[in-house]
């Protein structure tokens, strides 16, 4: 096929609207103004007031603590889901839970926090649990978003991955269970730490779902990001976020590694299945 | 890495004991792995959205919680079931909620389509790339993929704000400042921003199974390149554009981060307005009606999602 130049110029016009504002949000965390856009010289003091942010760390802990529970709590449901969904043609239900399973990939930000902030009211009046909202109901609402996302990721591993070797290992006596500690888990465990990762990233950015559910004293890290983007720009906003950008750099890489090493299509793929 | 592990001879005791600790409770492992998400799921998805509209059809009072109960027990074991539909009325009746309800959907509607503009030539230009570069660019989509939404809106209000990287650009050159900031395109370009990659993940997933060889007879046969993009890579890449289309517009039309950072007072947002309900005026059997109405727009969409979905499931 005869190359064009408008293609290369449409994907390069494309990738620096992508890059452009991250990087420079990066470039200017070094900024020594206060006038976040204005260059005065390099500095990393507004690191160093983010490390000394008691309002911050905290929240930083918390959004740790909880991205690190729901990710988890979701990568049991989610593969959970994916096993079922997958390997069990038919049951009762099925198109049901097919359906709710993928829900929540679109249902905007504010139903999914209004309704269940909704229901742990109702519920709280009706059977006393959960008394109060806090981390705990954080952690529910992301695990419930979370596992969707786990669930495309392993559905689609699981998709791919050669069924011929779990009928092999059953023929040779194994247990269904030990069949899928012995073969099944093995083979789809890429899908799993990048579910688990995902999962994790997603809770940790959650803003809106998190202010719905969330109670006195439990903010968590983009709660306390947006109350301060609200207030005006604060230089260490910036370097927070380049913080955040270059872990996510990283995890991203790890990732993609581990699914290119472990996968024939690479992570696009599977992260495309979101449909 | 795909391998399998190295035969065992011995069953692990653990493993032993839990297998055997399930057959005798006589529960089929298939049910069990059935179970935890199912009634997962149901508690904290289906239930919720049933209770939003029982709520929705409640009054707002003072109190905790602060709505009306829909059921009020009398002292004969009498039960009477109070519904208001003043909500809804409301919903039609106030041109807050109309204008915000249109505004929403063109908003997405329209950043949608900027979205698929920008994203169809380069998943295409991903797909036709070679096998290392294709890793890299991909990559490169993900990234943002994963990096936090609210810190891309964010970098965006750096990038166009009053003394913003853009206008300082446009100062050398002695140009006036552009004022992007609290307006309507602002958000339009916020929504583009952020939703481009689920615009083209999708496409690519569906560009790269493009088959060369029809790209070629159709060169051969003397189509020009727009000719054979028209009649042949266009009509493939359908379902491609149906789903970025979906998980573009979807999200956006309840939108809340953007239009409330980058957005005008003037730029009403369904998303924001039932934030503002909830948050604001604590209203929240209005807040729990204007979600019901929101998802009347969104149901259709994610209908079709859902079965693309399960056509996934069951290849």
């Amino acid at each position: 096929m005869r190359k064009g130049p408008f293609l290369p110029t449409a994907a390069i016009l494309g990738f620096a609207f992508l890059y452009a504002p991250i990087i420079s949000l990066v470039i200017f965390s070094f900024n020594e103004n206060r006038l976040v856009t204005v260059w005065s010289g390099f500095s990393v003091k507004w690191y160093g007031e983010l490390l000394a942010d008691p309002q911050i760390l905290g929240a930083a802990g918390l959004s740790l603590q909880i991205a690190f529970a729901s990710a988890s709590l979701a990568l049991v449901l989610g593969t959970l889901m994916a096993i079922a969904l997958v390997r069990f043609r038919r049951f009762r239900g099925r198109t049901m839970l097919a359906g709710m399973i993928s829900a929540p990939l679109v249902m905007p930000d504010v139903i999914t926090g209004l309704s269940l902030l909704l229901l742990f009211v109702a519920m709280e009046s009706l059977i006393g649990w959960p008394a109060g909202r806090g981390t705990m109901t954080i952690i529910i609402a992301h695990t419930t978003f979370c596992m969707a996302y786990v669930f495309v990721v392993v559905q689609s591993r699981l998709v791919d991955m050669d069924i011929s070797l779990e009928e092999a290992a059953m023929d040779l006596g194994a247990t269904p269970f030990r069949v899928f500690v012995d073969i099944t888990l093995p083979i789809i465990a890429p899908a799993l730490i990048s579910g688990w990762l995902l999962g994790f990233t997603l809770s940790l950015d959650d803003l809106v779902i998190s202010s719905f559910v969330s109670g006195p004293g439990s903010s968590t890290l983009p709660m306390v990001i947006f109350s301060k983007i609200k207030l005006g720009v604060s230089p260490d906003v910036n370097a927070l976020a380049s913080i955040i950008i270059g872990v996510v750099a990283l995890g991203v890489g790890i990732a993609t590694l581990l699914q290119l090493r472990g996968q024939k299509n690479p992570v696009g793929a599977s992260a495309s299945e979101i449909m | 890495m795909s391998r399998t592990p190295e035969p065992s001879t011995s069953v692990p005791r653990p493993l032993k004991l839990a297998e055997q600790a399930l057959s005798r409770l006589g529960v089929s492992g298939r049910a069990l792995i059935i179970f935890a998400p199912a009634v997962w799921l149901t508690i904290f998805f289906l239930v919720p959205l049933a209770v939003v509209f029982g709520i929705s059809l409640s009054t707002k009072q003072f109190g905790r919680p602060p709505y009306s109960n829909l059921l009020t027990f009398g002292e004969a074991g009498t039960v009477q079931l109070t519904l208001h539909l003043s909500n809804f009325v409301k919903l039609f009746s106030d041109s807050l909620y109309v204008n915000a309800y249109i505004n929403s959907i063109k908003i997405a509607a329209i950043a949608t389509l900027i979205a698929l503009a920008l994203g169809y030539p380069m998943a295409y230009f991903i797909a036709r790339a070679s096998d290392r570069w294709r890793n890299v660019l991909l990559m490169l989509v993900i990234l943002p993929f994963w990096t936090s939404f609210l810190l891309r809106v964010y970098a965006l209000t750096g990038f166009m704000r009053g003394n913003g990287v853009i206008n300082n650009f446009l100062g050398l050159f002695g140009i006036e400042p552009l004022i992007m900031m609290q307006t309507d395109f602002a958000v339009y370009v916020g929504i583009v921003y952020t939703y481009l990659p689920f615009m083209i993940l999708p496409l690519y997933t569906n560009l790269v199974k493009l088959d060369g060889t029809l790209l070629e007879a159709s060169a051969d046969l003397g189509a020009r390149p727009l000719r054979t993009f028209l009649a042949i890579t266009l009509p493939l890449s359908v379902p491609g554009i149906i789903a970025g289309t979906m998980l573009v517009f979807i999200p956006a039309i309840g939108e809340f981060v953007i239009p409330s950072l980058l957005g005008g007072p003037g730029t009403l947002m369904i998303g924001r307005v039932l934030w503002d309900e909830f948050f604001s005026n604590t209203n929240w059997p209005r807040a729990a009606a204007v979600a019901i109405a929101m998802l009347i727009v969104v149901v259709v969409p994610i209908m079709l999602m859902q079965r693309a979905q399960s056509a996934t499931v069951e290849r």
